[in-house]
């Protein structure tokens, strides 16, 4: 017997049962990479809570926001109504006082991871953030956003001035040196029902 | 010029598609590995808010889900458009949540329990009311790394 030509595999229908496979995956997954503003909670009240530490006026700012979504901000007894665009650069301020202004935080040396050693930094800080029942979420997200970018900035800044690079680029210890430097202190109220 | 004269009936030479199943395949892989199974279905709309200061949810694994937004025009007439809070695939109360954390909890391996982050995907148009309820549970049930879900504007 001569040599046999072997008859090629008919293929044609492979395609299909891929495209049938492809379009489920489609289907059925889905796509968005999550993202997020990570927050920590505090630890739950406790039952037989002492009065919490006083904190003086010039270390607190108060962040209020109504109802009706307007923010005021309280430092040091002078309140304000303002617009969130203008609170990033407030919070910034407040945060760092540069100007060791008397009515912003007091500054108070702490001795910090290498290379900032002692250094003068508005430790007794807070940030209230108060909120309505029936603020909407969206007001409430925006503000602290603001607030963590505030936070965010001023370690951009302070690791460009002395590693020369952006927070982001920063080694483990570097990054934890700038949140130190500006440590995040934003407490949060319970809401208010002021009228349902 | 008779060099490129047709000679007699020209046909049409079949297309080659045997690397056709091939290339799909390839398309197939690729989406099977940068997309991931969709969890639950979800019974609330919610619309997340925009934000500049987001971080990336890196290991999908630790993240547990909580929606809260309107219900869905299916449940429209039984709920209301009240926002309300749905759990894996049921709408829940604020009271569930501790539930719903340890189950949480309970399915994670031992080392990676520390890192359980609860993601909170919230509808831009909700009042803060419920979601303070949803926060102070997760407070009561020591869940604390809290992340909101965002878009990056």
């Amino acid at each position: 017997m001569g040599k046999r030509k072997v008859p090629g595999l008919n293929a044609s229908s492979t395609a299909d049962i891929s495209f049938i496979l492809l379009i489920f995956f489609l289907v059925t997954t889905s796509m968005d990479t999550d993202r997020g503003l990570a927050v920590r909670l505090p630890n739950p009240p406790e039952d037989n809570q002492q009065d919490p530490p006083k904190i003086r006026e010039r270390n607190s700012m108060i962040v209020n926001v109504n109802m009706n979504n307007q923010i005021m901000v309280t430092v040091a007894k002078n309140s304000k109504e303002i617009q969130i665009s203008e609170l990033r650069e407030l919070a910034k301020q407040f945060i760092a006082n540069p100007e060791n202004d008397p009515d912003l935080p007091e500054l108070i040396p702490v001795e910090l991871p290498a290379p900032f050693g002692v250094q003068p930094i508005t430790k007794n800080h807070v940030i209230s953030l108060q909120t309505d029942r029936a603020t909407s979420y969206d007001t409430y997200f925006q503000v602290e956003n603001e607030l963590y970018g505030a936070y965010n900035d001023l370690r951009d800044e302070l690791a460009r001035k002395s590693f020369g690079h952006p927070y982001r680029e920063c080694t483990e210890d570097e990054q934890l040196a700038c949140r130190q430097y500006y440590k995040c202190v934003i407490s949060e109220a319970e809401p208010r029902k002021y009228n349902q | 010029m008779s060099k490129f004269q047709k000679k007699g009936k020209a046909e049409m030479p079949e297309l080659n598609t045997s690397s056709l199943p091939d290339l799909i395949f390839s398309i197939l892989f690729f989406f099977m590995i940068v997309t991931s199974m969709r969890e639950v279905e979800l019974k609330v709309e919610f619309k997340v808010p925009s934000g500049t200061e987001l971080e990336k949810l890196e290991r999908k694994s630790l993240v547990s889900h909580i929606y809260i937004g309107k219900p869905t025009k299916d449940f429209r007439a039984k709920l209301g458009t009240q926002s309300r809070i749905q759990l894996n695939d049921k709408f829940a109360d604020p009271s569930h949540i501790r539930e719903f954390v340890m189950a949480e909890r309970e399915s994670m391996s031992e080392r990676d329990k520390p890192f359980m982050k609860m993601s909170l995907k919230v509808d831009r148009d909700t009042q803060m009311g419920i979601v303070t309820d949803v926060k102070m549970e997760l407070r009561e049930a020591m869940a604390l790394s809290v992340v909101y879900s965002a878009t990056q504007r």
